[in-house]
C-alpha cells in the first residue's frame, strides 16, 4: 500500500508535533507514531524548560549558552547552542500563547526555578531559568503541542511503527511502516521525512525511559548508510527510584533536596563545592557511583538517599506533586518524613542522527546533507548537548530544532519533487517482518534483552574501561547470533506486539554496538563518557565528534570538528 | 510471593468468545501489575496483548479493569491486589485483542471539545499574565492523561454511548476555567447538549477511577454551574 505526502514525520513527541505545526496548512503532511501522540515520552519530562526570561532574577541567553557548552564539556557545537538559547525565549512565549499552563510568580509571570548546571554570570551561582508547570512540564508541553495540532487539523497515523527509510539516488524518498492494528505494511512516499522518534534508553536495565524507547529512528537510518554521531555519550540521571529507574526530577534538588550517603553526609560538598547538589548530571552520577563503590551506599548497597524531608508539605504538594506521588506509590514511603532510595538511571542519548542547524541530516564530516531527510529531538544530534546535556535543555532542543526542521522542510517541499520510489519499496521491511513471524528459532527475546540490559549497565554505563567495553563488544556479537534464532509465538497480524518487541530488540542491539565501539575507540574522559583507563579530557586528540557507520564489516568511524565560536575550552569545575 | 493472574483473553482473529487465561507466577510484592503482565508475555505466552509505555502512570496507555476497578497496570503494586488477581479490558470500549481496546471514539470525543486555547485579542510580546489564584482554578484538570478510566467507569456512558463522557468534559473544563481563554460561549454551546454535560448523574465513579486523582465530578459540577450562570 503506497500513500503519498509532501512530508512525513516519524514520532509525535514534542519535536515531531512542533515540526508538524510548521508544515500544517503549507504542505500535505502526515505524522506517524507508534503510540497515540499524547503517550509520547515528552510527557514524562518533569522539572522545566530552560529559557533566560529573567522573570525571577537577572538572566541572559549568553549565560544559558555558556552553561550549555560547559555542561557539555566543550563538545557542544557553539553555533547550535547559540540558536538553542536565543530561540528558547521566544519558544517559551509561544507555548504560553498556545495556552500552556505554566506555574506563575506572584506578579503573574511564568515561574522559574534553579536546575543543575544553570548559572548566572558564567558559573558564579545558580540561576532561576527553568520555566515550569508544577513537576509536569513535559506533560503540559506535549498536551499543548498536540492540542495545537488538533486545532490545525494535522493528520495522524496513530500506532504505526516505522521499519525502513527509503533512499533513491542519494535522496530521501519516504519511509515504510507497519500498521499495528492490521499488520499491513505501508509505504509512505514523501519529499521530506523528519525523524523525531526519540531515544534508546531501553538498552540499559535501570532507565527512566519508556518501554517504547528502543531507538527505532536511529536504527532505521543507520541501516540505510546514515551515520550516528557521538553515541558513546549517554546520560545517567542521578535520581532514579532505586531498582525501578523512575525519574525523580532534578527540580527536587532545584527546590532544595539534598543527596546523602549512609552516614547522612551531603557528599556533593566534596565533588562540587560551589554548585553542590545542582552540579551537572554526569558529575553527580559519577560522584554517586564513587560513594557506592567506596562503601558509603545505604546499608552497604548500591543506592543513596535523596533527602526532601526539610522542604515542607507546601513545596512538595504544590511544586513537586507528581514525584511526591511516585515515591508514595512505588516505594510506599512519605518523602515528607523519610529520605528516598535513589540510584543513577539511564536517561538520555546525547548522540543521535547528525544534523545541521536546520535539522537536515548530514552524511559526513563535510556536512553533506541527504536531501529531504531531517531529524530533531533526542533521535538527533545537532549537537547542542555535547558530551553531557543540562537538565531542561532536552525540552528546549525538541521545540527549537523541531520547529527549525519543520520550517526548513516546509520550504524544501515547495521547491522539490518526489524522489522516485525504489522498486519494491517495502521489500526489506516485509522481509524483516516475515522473517521474524515465521521464525522457528528457540530463543526468547526477553532472555537476549535481559542480558543486553544487565551487561550494558555493568560494562558500558557510568564507568567504562577497555576491558569492560571489549567484553561488552564480544557479548553483543554473541547476542546478535542468538537473535538470529529468536522466536515469535504470536503469528497473527492484529496488534502483534510480540513481533514488534523483536523488531525493537534488533534496533537496540544495533545501537548498543555503536555505543560500545565508539566508547572503546574514544580514549579520553569527557562529560558522560568516563574511561577509568583514560580519566582526563584530551582536547588535543579528542575535541571532535564521532560519526559511526555500520556496515558489513561492523562499525567504522569518521570524525567531525567541533564548532567553537564564543567560548574556548577550559577545565570544567563546579 | 506467588500470585495467580486471571486474565480475560480474546483474539477475534481466532477466538469465538472471550476466555480466561490463568497464570501462576513468582513475583515481588513491590512489582507493578504491569511487571506481572510483562512476565506472562515474555516468559509464558507471547500472544498476550496490551498497551504500555512509560510504566509510571504518566502516558496513560495501560488502563484496564484490575480486580473489577479501572486502574493503570503500572500504578498498582501486587501487594495491594491479593493472591488472585482478575484482569479485564476496560468496559464500554470494543475489545480488539485481550486487554487492548478501541479508544478511537473516546479520543475523538476529546478532540471534539476544542481542547485548545481560544483567543481573539492580540498576543502580547511576552507572556500573558495570570495570577497564581487564576492558575489554580483549573490546575486539577490539567493533569488528565486521557487514559479512559473515568469514562469507562461511568454508568451514564454505559447506558448511552453517545455521552461525551467525563474525560472530554474534564478537558473542556481545563480551558473554560483558564482566565486566558476567550472561547467561553462556544465551549458552553458544545457542553450544553443532551449528550454533553447533562448526561452526568453525579455518580462519582469517575473520581474513584481517576489515576491522577482529579476530582472529576467536581469539575463537571463547575461546568454545569457555569452553563446555568452563563459565566465562569
Amino acid at each position: 500500500m503506497v500513500q503519498r505526502y509532501d512530508a512525513v514525520i516519524v514520532g509525535a513527541g514534542g519535536a515531531g508535533l512542533m515540526a508538524a505545526l510548521q508544515l500544517a496548512g503549507h504542505a500535505n503532511v502526515a505524522v506517524l507514531s507508534k503510540l497515540y501522540p499524547t503517550r509520547s515520552h515528552t510527557g514524562t519530562a518533569q522539572g522545566g524548560i530552560g529559557a533566560a526570561l529573567g522573570n525571577e532574577g537577572e538572566d541572559h541567553w549568553e549565560w544559558h549558552m555558556f552553561d550549555t557548552i560547559k555542561g557539555g564539556d566543550y563538545l557542544v557545537d557553539q553555533d547550535a547552542a547559540e540558536i538553542l538559547c536565543r530561540e528558547a525565549v521566544e519558544t517559551v512565549y509561544d507555548l504560553e500563547h498556545w495556552g500552556l499552563p505554566f506555574s506563575r510568580t506572584p506578579e503573574g509571570k511564568i515561574a522559574q526555578r534553579p536546575f543543575g548546571g544553570h548559572t548566572k554570570e558564567y558559573g558564579k551561582s545558580p540561576v532561576r531559568r527553568a520555566c515550569y508547570a508544577a513537576d509536569r512540564t513535559g506533560h503540559m508541553i506535549l498536551q499543548t503541542c498536540y492540542q495545537q495540532c488538533i486545532k490545525n487539523q494535522v493528520h495522524f497515523y496513530d500506532e504505526y511503527h516505522v521499519l525502513d527509510l527509503l533512499v533513491s539516488d542519494g535522496r530521501c524518498a519516504g519511509v515504510v511502516a507497519i500498521c499495528l492494528a492490521t499488520g499491513e505494511i505501508h509505504t509512505f512516499h514523501a519529499k521530506a521525512v523528519i525523524f523525531a522518534a526519540g531515544g534508546c534508553g531501553r538498552m540499559f536495565r535501570v532507565t527512566s525511559n519508556a518501554h517504547s524507547l528502543t531507538g527505532d529512528g536511529m536504527a532505521v537510518v543507520l541501516r540505510n548508510g546514515v551515520p550516528i554521531e557521538d553515541m558513546e555519550f549517554f546520560q545517567f540521571h542521578p535520581t532514579g527510584i532505586y531498582k525501578m529507574g523512575i525519574l525523580l526530577s532534578e527540580a527536587a534538588r532545584g527546590e532544595g533536596a539534598i543527596l546523602r550517603n549512609k552516614d547522612g553526609e551531603r557528599f556533593m560538598e566534596r565533588y562540587a563545592p560551589s554548585l553542590l547538589d545542582l552540579a551537572p548530571r554526569d558529575l553527580t552520577s559519577r560522584a554517586m557511583y564513587r560513594e557506592i563503590r567506596e562503601g558509603r551506599g545505604i546499608g552497604g548497597k548500591n543506592y543513596l538517599h535523596l533527602d526532601m524531608t526539610h522542604l515542607g508539605a507546601e513545596v512538595l504538594d504544590k511544586k513537586l506533586p507528581d514525584i511526591t506521588e511516585f515515591v508514595r506509590t512505588y516505594l510506599g514511603i512519605d518523602p515528607r518524613t523519610e529520605p528516598v532510595p535513589i540510584q543513577p538511571t539511564a536517561h538520555y542519548a546525547m548522540g543521535g542522527i547528525p544534523t545541521d542547524l536546520d535539522g537536515r541530516v548530514i552524511m559526513d564530516e563535510r556536512n553533506t546533507p541527504m536531501p529531504g531527510l531531517y531529524a530533531a529531538g533526542e533521535v538527533a544530534c545537532v549537537s547542542v548537548h555535547g558530551a553531557n546535556r543540562l537538565g531542561t535543555n532536552s525540552l528546549v532542543d525538541i521545540l527549537v530544532f523541531g520547529r527549525r526542521s519543520g520550517r526548513h522542510a516546509a520550504r524544501f517541499v515547495q521547491e522539490s519533487d518526489w524522489a522516485p520510489l525504489p522498486p519494491n519499496p517495502d521489500e526489506w521491511a516485509s522481509g524483516q517482518i516475515n522473517r521474524l513471524r515465521n521464525s522457528i528459532g528457540q530463543e526468547r527475546a526477553v532472555d537476549i534483552r535481559d542480558v543486553l540490559q544487565d551487561e550494558m549497565m555493568e560494562k558500558a554505563s557510568v564507568f567504562r574501561d577497555a576491558a569492560s567495553l571489549t567484553a561488552m563488544s564480544e557479548k553483543l556479537k554473541e547476542l546478535r547470533q542468538r537473535f538470529a534464532n529468536v522466536k515469535v509465538e504470536d503469528k497473527g497480524t492484529r496488534y502483534n506486539t510480540e513481533l514488534l518487541e523483536a523488531v525493537e530488540l534488533e534496533n537496540l542491539l544495533d545501537l548498543a554496538e555503536v555505543l560500545v565501539e565508539g566508547a572503546l575507540v574514544r580514549q579520553e574522559s569527557r562529560g558522560a563518557h568516563f574511561r577509568e583507563d583514560f580519566p582526563t579530557r584530551d582536547d588535543a586528540n579528542w575535541l571532535k565528534h564521532t560519526l559511526a557507520y555500520r556496515g558489513e564489516k561492523g562499525v567504522t568511524f569518521r570524525y567531525k570538528p567541533v564548532t567553537i565560536t564564543k567560548f574556548q575550552p577550559q577545565e570544567r569545575k563546579y | 510471593m506467588q500470585v495467580t493472574l486471571k486474565i480475560q483473553r480474546y483474539n477475534p482473529e481466532k477466538d469465538k468468545a472471550p476466555w480466561w487465561g490463568e497464570y501462576k507466577i513468582e513475583a515481588e510484592p513491590t512489582d507493578r501489575l504491569l511487571d506481572a503482565l510483562n512476565y506472562v508475555k515474555w516468559h509464558l505466552d507471547g500472544t498476550l496483548t496490551y498497551r504500555r509505555s512509560c510504566a509510571h502512570g504518566i502516558c496513560g496507555s495501560d488502563a484496564m479493569q484490575i480486580n473489577g476497578a479501572n486502574r493503570l497496570a503500572c500504578k498498582v503494586l501486587l501487594r495491594n491486589l491479593g493472591q488472585v488477581i482478575t484482569v479485564e479490558p476496560l468496559r464500554g470500549y470494543k475489545v480488539i485483542k485481550d486487554l487492548l481496546v478501541d479508544m478511537d471514539a473516546f479520543l475523538a470525543r476529546y478532540r471534539s471539545m476544542k481542547p485548545f486555547l481560544i483567543t481573539h485579542s492580540p498576543q502580547p510580546e511576552k507572556e500573558r499574565l495570570q495570577s497564581p489564584e487564576d492558575r489554580e482554578r483549573f490546575d486539577d484538570t490539567t493533569k488528565c492523561i486521557l487514559c479512559g478510566c473515568c469514562t469507562s467507569g461511568c454508568p451514564s456512558f454505559w447506558a448511552n454511548g453517545e455521552y461525551v463522557g467525563p474525560a472530554a468534559i474534564v478537558n473542556a473544563h481545563r480551558f473554560l476555567f483558564d482566565s486566558r481563554d476567550e472561547g467561553t460561549v462556544e465551549r458552553i454551546e458544545l457542553l450544553n447538549t443532551v449528550d454533553g454535560v447533562w448526561r452526568c448523574r453525579t455518580i462519582f465513579n469517575c473520581v474513584e477511577a481517576c489515576p491522577r486523582e482529579i476530582n472529576v465530578t467536581r469539575a463537571i459540577g463547575e461546568v454545569k454551574k457555569a452553563i446555568l450562570m452563563q459565566k465562569v
